[in-house]
Order: structure tokens, then C-alpha cells, then sequence
């Protein structure tokens, strides 16, 4: 029998990977200055206060170091990078009038036809604008909002000034002032109170210029007893130099109010994924993250949640997969700020070709929250000897009246468990495929349908010529 | 006339440099049950695994042939699809793979076409329930958290599923309670026929009410040093290994 034995870098990427002309009608010099940021802002029509905002952000970010923990930055030349392309096209509400070559871009990644059959408003960004928006007309009627932020920033300034940065503030960290200095596109939703979205939101992002950042701002708030689950995919061909994201999510939810916020990123390998996310969630609210990263040459992703409201709910779901020439330092923060809040994280990682996937959690409690509970499992599973895992979990605890569980396993793919199978008549390949499927199986059955098919499909050619 | 399926030529196992297996002969005709007993740490499941293709367990010299073909170089699903079957003295867990796709998956695997979800599921029930087994296992995740009887009852519902030529149970009897052991035997009195054959590993002899063997072989120090009838493993049962050993051990 002919076993494969090259191993095609990318080849589970090809549709990502069709690079369209870069055709912009408005771009950025490289790096970054005052009149860069100004000129930003004058091009997208800001209001004063939201051009102080970011010169002030800037200054922040010229203020703070490096962070010089977790990855290795020293290749990403911020100053080589071109902050704001505005995608010749303005934002539209039907595909047909979307240009033809960024819709056929959207066609290959099936958002339209995700939209048709399973989703109740789609938002597209390509570069750093959002070029489609829309929102099926009965959630409108119940008055859900659901847009760009450019136009939110306009239609409902009020409540942008209230949020817009308050969970994150450019103060918290390199990239986090970064991102208000120069942040550009992104979603703004808004579910008002009691009213349940039962199909999810989605909003696509694609990064389609060379040497380019995206810096899209997500600003989501569920008010009390409403329900939302919002899908937040991302991917970008590759090139051969960095380009960088560098994005922020908020997230309000409410008393009793749930959100669920499942992310797919598979960027290129060319990308630098320094995205900061957060989530601030009100008495009985709950907030789940699911999160798969499978792209990008560097990500740090701590999704966090800060449960302020007594009773107060938290689940992390998340799976990772680094590759060669991957290091992906991913995990989550959860801060039980009240009494009576519970979490859970349940991490898997997978690593291979020498890739390097690294597990960083907090877990905090704070002094006055008691009988809190918390659940974290960390996995992960390396398929070779030359790929790496570690985990760090961070466990602060201020008061001793909390239910806490804690698992962290490193671990190889078993040779028994192969050699198991296959007296079963199993392929060697099959049975590592299987075990590795079974390894991430309480992940997927977490993740949106069509992205589940993407995930097996992608540890099948993943795994495809690994054995030697 | 009866046809030879399994021929063992003076075989020399070892594992990490250190030899187990020291020249051992075994022939099994088609619809023949052998039974393999002995001490501790004599071989036993050492030649289980290496008939099976554990890539761990070095053949140094000799010969396994199964069904006319010489099978030292290939692999477990190569063999498996020959039709050879392991019943695991230590069944593995594999997390997030249930009973039922795994199933699926071997069977498609041996025989080279993919049934139909709605038939296998047919299928998996009625061996299930000759095994009685709950339902429920068929979707539960392969021998995670099954308890040792348990698994063992699975390694002979797969075994029913695959229906191989030769199937090599290795202890599979042992931590199943007396009702277990009878229903694992009818298990595999069902499959036996005048082709199909059975190597029984065992320390004991309650299996052997409900199989009838043919012959019995003492394996001890890496070599079967006395092969007889079921007399053989009543003789054991009695007085141990201590005469043998004392007779044939080097
Ligand atoms: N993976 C291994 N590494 C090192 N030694 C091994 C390994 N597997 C088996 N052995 C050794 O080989 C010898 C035979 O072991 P084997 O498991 O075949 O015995 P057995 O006859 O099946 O015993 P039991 O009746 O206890 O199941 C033992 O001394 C054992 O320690
Ligand atoms: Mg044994």
C-alpha cells in the first residue's frame, strides 16, 4: 500500500488562500503617527471626542513596552504595518451589489449561503470595512440592532460613548491601546430586553492586503432576560509578510440575559493574533465563550469573563491546534466577582509538526465571593516528538469558600490506544484521526454545525502524512 | 481432510532486548479450540500481541503462518483483515469514539464496504443483547468507564461484529462473574463453526464447561512445554504448575 508521505503545508487552506487584487480606495501610509490616526478618523467622519479618543489611545500605546511574556513578538515591525485600507466598496444590505470579486470571496467561504440557511443576520468585513450587513426584518421589528460600529457610532452615539472601550480600555494592555488608536469596522449589537434571538449573528472578517492590520471593534450588549449566540469567524490568505489583528470584543450581558459568542479563526500563517476579549455579565447572566484557533503564526487570546452579578455564570470552550511554525499561547480568564458565580473551562490543544500550543488560564475569586464554583480542564495532546504543549493555570484565591475542580493532562498520542485500533482492521492514519477526533469531540459538538464538518475535515489533511 | 490456519514455527519473541517467547510451536486446524495456560509472566499474552503485530514485540526468528500466508511482517489491520481477532487482557479507552462508530468503522475496515447506519444499528442491537449488554453502550464512548466485566463483554461483542477466522482471547474470562462467563462463552460458541478457530488464554477452568476445547497447552518460560487434552487443565487446576515446571523447565 502507498502510504503518503510528503505533508502539504497548507493544504487545508485552499480556499482561504485566493488572494484577490488589492484594489482600495483609501489606504494608510505604513505605521503609525498623530496624522496617520487623524487622517483615519477625518476619512471616516468622526465625531471630535472619538478622535481625541484614539490620539489619547496613542499616546497610551507609545507609553507602554512590549510584552515581552508568553510569545515571540520581536518579528512583528508595527511600523511595517498599514493600519486602515478602505476596501473599494461601501457597506451594502443585498450580495448583489457587494463587487463582485469580495462577494465571490464571501461565496467560497459559503457565508451567503450560511446566511440563507442558518443564520438571522450576517455581517461581512473585508479589510478594514464592513462592506455587507444585514438583519432579517423580524428582529428588527423586535428592535435588535445590528451594524457596523461606524454606523452605530453615528445612529446611537450615546450608547457608544457609554461602552465603547469601557470593558477594555486602551490603558489595559499594548495592543489594547493599539486598537483604540486605530481600531476600524467590526459589529455593534444590541438585543433589548426580554427578546430571545434564536438563530445566531454572524460576522465574518477577512483580511485580504499584504501586510496589513485588522483591528475590527465588537461591542455586543444583552439586556435583561434577552438571548444571543454570535459567530465571529475569521481567515486571511497568506503572505509573506506579517500581517497583524489586533482586535477587541465586548460584551455587556445583563441580569439573567445569555450570550453565547463562538469564534472560528483560522488566519493565515503570516498572522500575528493579538485580540483581547471580554466579557462583563450581571446577576444570573451567562456568558459562553467557544473558541476554536486553528490559524495564525502567533495568537495570545485569553477571552475573559468577569462575573460581577451574584450568581453569575461563565463557560469556556476551546480548542487549539498549532502547526509548524505555529505558537499559540490561548486560554481564559475568569474573575468571580460575586458571591455565588460559577465557571467552567474546558480546554483541549493539539499540537504536531512542531508546533507549539501553550495553555495560559486565571482563575481569581474574589474576597467577598463566596460559594463560588469552579470546573477547569485543560488538555493537551501532542502528536509527535517535535511539537510542544505547556499549560499554566493561575489560581488566585481570596476567600476559602469556593467549590474548586482542577485538571490539567499532557499528554502524547498512545501507541496502545493505535495499536488498539487497528486490531480492528483500522488504517494506522484512521486511528490516529479517530482518537484525535475523539480527543476534541466535546469540543465540536460545541461548535456551529458547518465549522464541526470544517474541524474533522481539517484534522483528516492535518494528519494525512504524519506517519513516518 | 483438515486444513491448517495457524502454523507457529519455533518462534523467538523479544520486547526492549529481552527475549519472552523462545521457540514456540503451535499449529491450529480451522475449527479448532486451543486453550493456553500457565504461569504468570510466562508469554502468554506476548504471543497474543505478537500475533496480533504489536509493533513493540520483535519477531527474532520463525514463522507465523495464518491461512497459508506468512504474516511476520504485517501490520495489525493488515492482519486483522486476514481475519485475526484480539480479545485484550486489557482492553483500551478511547475517549470521544463511540462503541457504535468504532464498530462501524472496524467492520467497514474488514470487510471493505460501509453498512448502512440503519442496518449495523440493527445488527449491534441483537449481538448486544445475546450478550446482554444494555443498549445504552452501544453509544457510549469505547470502554471509557466501563467496568472490567464490562469490558470484556465489548471485546466479544466486537469480536461477534467482525467475525474473524481465528479469535485469540486473552483472559477474557477473568473478572467476569459466573453469569458474565457463561454468556461470554455462548458469545463465542456462536461464532465457532468447522472454520472458525479459538485460541482461549486462561488461568481458569469454569470457561471450559461451556467451551469444549480440543487441546490444551501449558506455555511456561517462553515455550509450550506440554500440550494435551481437557484433562490437562483439570490436572492444573489441581496441582499447579509445579510438577510441570519441575519436569520441563530449563
Ligand atoms: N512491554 C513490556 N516491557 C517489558 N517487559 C514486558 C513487556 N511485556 C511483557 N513483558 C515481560 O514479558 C514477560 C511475559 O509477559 P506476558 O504478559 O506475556 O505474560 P503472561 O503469560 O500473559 O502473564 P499473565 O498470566 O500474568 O497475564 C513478563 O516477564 C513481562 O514482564
Ligand atoms: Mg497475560
Amino acid at each position: 500500500m502507498e502510504r503518503k508521505k510528503t505533508y502539504v503545508e497548507d493544504v487545508s487552506r485552499t480556499i482561504y488562500d485566493i488572494k484577490n487584487k488589492f484594489d482600495y480606495r483609501f489606504k494608510t501610509d505604513k505605521g503609525l503617527t498623530p496624522e496617520i490616526i487623524k487622517e483615519i478618523s477625518k476619512e471616516k467622519n468622526e465625531p471630535q471626542w472619538m478622535t481625541d479618543f484614539r490620539l489619547k489611545s496613542l499616546e497610551i500605546y507609545y507609553s507602554k513596552p512590549m510584552p515581552t511574556w508568553g510569545v515571540d513578538l520581536t518579528d512583528l515591525d508595527i511600523d511595517e504595518i498599514i493600519a486602515y485600507i478602505r476596501p473599494d466598496a461601501d457597506m451594502k444590505t443585498t450580495w448583489e451589489e457587494v463587487p463582485e470579486d469580495i462577494k465571490d470571496t464571501f461565496e467560497r467561504l459559503g457565508i451567503p449561503q450560511a446566511e440563507r440557511e442558518s443564520l438571522a443576520g450576517v455581517g461581512a468585513q473585508y479589510d478594514s470595512e464592513v462592506v455587507y450587513h444585514n438583519i432579517k426584518q423580524e428582529l428588527v421589528d423586535q428592535g435588535v440592532i445590528y451594524t457596523d460600529i461606524e454606523t452605530a457610532l453615528v445612529e446611537y452615539e450615546d450608547i457608544l460613548k457609554e461602552y465603547f472601550m469601557k470593558l477594555v480600555p486602551p490603558t489595559d494592555h499594548k495592543f489594547a491601546a493599539l486598537h483604540g488608536a486605530v481600531w476600524s469596522g467590526g459589529s455593534f449589537v444590541y438585543v433589548p430586553e426580554g427578546v430571545n434571538v434564536d438563530i445566531p449573528l454572524q460576522s465574518y472578517f477577512r483580511l485580504n492586503a499584504p501586510g496589513a492590520g485588522q483591528f475590527e471593534h465588537t461591542l455586543i450588549i444583552v439586556e435583561k432576560g434577552a438571548k444571543l449566540h454570535f459567530i465571529e469567524g475569521c481567515s486571511a490568505p497568506v503572505y509573506n509578510v506579517n500581517n497583524l489583528h489586533a482586535g477587541c470584543v465586548e460584551l455587556f450581558i445583563k441580569e439573567d440575559a445569555t450570550l453565547r459568542y463562538s469564534t472560528i479563526e483560522n488566519w493565515s500563517r503570516n498572522m500575528y493574533n493579538l485580540n483581547t476579549k471580554r466579557a462583563l455579565v450581571d446577576k444570573n447572566g451567562t456568558i459562553e465563550w467557544v473558541s476554536g484557533s486553528f490559524g495564525s503564526k502567533v495568537s495570545m487570546l485569553y477571552p475573559m469573563s468577569i462575573l460581577k452579578g451574584e450568581g453569575a455564570r461563565s463557560e469556556f470552550t476551546g480548542i487549539t491546534f498549532a502547526s509548524t511554525g505555529q505558537h499559540l499561547d490561548t486560554g481564559t480568564k475568569v474573575v468571580h466577582a460575586a458571591p455565588h458565580t460559577t465557571s467552567t473551562v474546558n480546554s483541549k490543544s493539539i499540537s504536531k509538526n512542531g508546533g507549539y500550543a501553550f495553555y495560559r488560564g486565571l482563575l481569581k475569586v474574589a474576597p467577598g465571593a463566596y460559594g463560588c464554583k469552579s470546573s477547569v480542564s485543560c488538555e493537551s495532546l501532542m502528536l509527535d516528538n517535535i511539537s510542544k504543549s505547556d499549560t499554566l493555570p493561575i489560581i488566585e484565591l481570596n476567600n476559602d469558600d469556593i467549590d474548586i475542580g482542577h485538571e490539567a493532562k499532557i499528554g502524547r498520542i498512545s501507541d496502545e490506544a493505535i495499536f488498539y485500533l487497528m486490531s480492528r482492521g483500522i488504517s494506522e492514519e484512521e486511528a490516529k484521526a479517530m482518537i484525535v477526533r475523539g480527543f476534541v469531540e466535546p469540543i465540536t459538538k460545541e461548535l456551529p454545525l458547518e465549522y464541526a464538518v470544517e474541524l474533522n475535515n481539517l484534522i483528516n489533511i492535518e494528519l494525512e502524512g504524519t506517519i513516518g | 481432510m483438515e486444513n491448517l490456519l495457524l502454523n507457529i514455527k519455533d518462534l523467538k519473541v523479544s520486547i526492549e532486548e529481552k527475549e519472552i517467547l523462545r521457540g514456540l510451536d503451535l499449529s491450529i486446524n480451522e475449527g479448532e479450540v486451543h486453550v493456553i495456560m500457565g504461569p504468570n509472566g510466562g508469554g502468554k499474552s506476548t504471543l497474543a500481541y505478537t500475533l496480533m503485530g504489536h509493533p513493540s514485540y520483535h519477531i527474532e526468528s520463525g514463522a507465523i503462518e495464518f491461512d497459508s500466508e506468512l504474516i511476520n511482517e504485517l501490520r495489525a489491520d493488515e492482519r486483522a483483515k486476514k481475519g485475526l481477532f484480539l480479545s485484550f487482557q486489557y482492553p483500551e479507552e478511547i475517549s470521544g469514539v463511540t462503541v457504535e462508530d468504532f464498530l462501524r468503522t472496524a467492520k467497514a475496515s474488514v470487510t471493505g464496504e460501509m453498512q448502512g447506519i440503519i442496518s449495523f444499528k440493527k445488527l449491534i442491537k441483537e449481538k448486544m443483547e445475546l450478550l446482554e449488554m444494555k443498549e445504552e453502550y452501544a453509544t457510549r464512548y469505547l470502554n471509557v468507564g466501563f467496568s472490567g466485566g464490562e469490558k470484556k463483554k465489548n471485546e466479544i461483542l466486537q469480536m461477534s461484529i467482525l467475525e474473524p477466522k481465528l479469535a485469540i482471547l486473552d483472559e477474557t474470562d477473568s473478572g467476569l462473574d459466573v453469569d458474565a462467563i457463561r454468556i461470554v462463552a455462548e458469545g463465542v460458541n456462536k461464532i465457532r463453526d468447522n472454520k472458525r478457530s479459538i485460541l482461549v488464554i486462561t488461568h481458569y477452568n469454569k470457561l471450559l464447561d461451556y467451551i469444549e476445547p480440543d487441546f490444551v497447552h501449558i506455555l511456561m518460560d517462553g515455550k509450550i512445554v506440554k500440550s494435551g487434552g481437557k484433562e490437562l487443565a483439570m490436572e492444573i487446576d489441581e496441582q499447579g504448575y509445579e510438577n510441570i515446571r519441575a519436569k520441563y523447565a530449563n
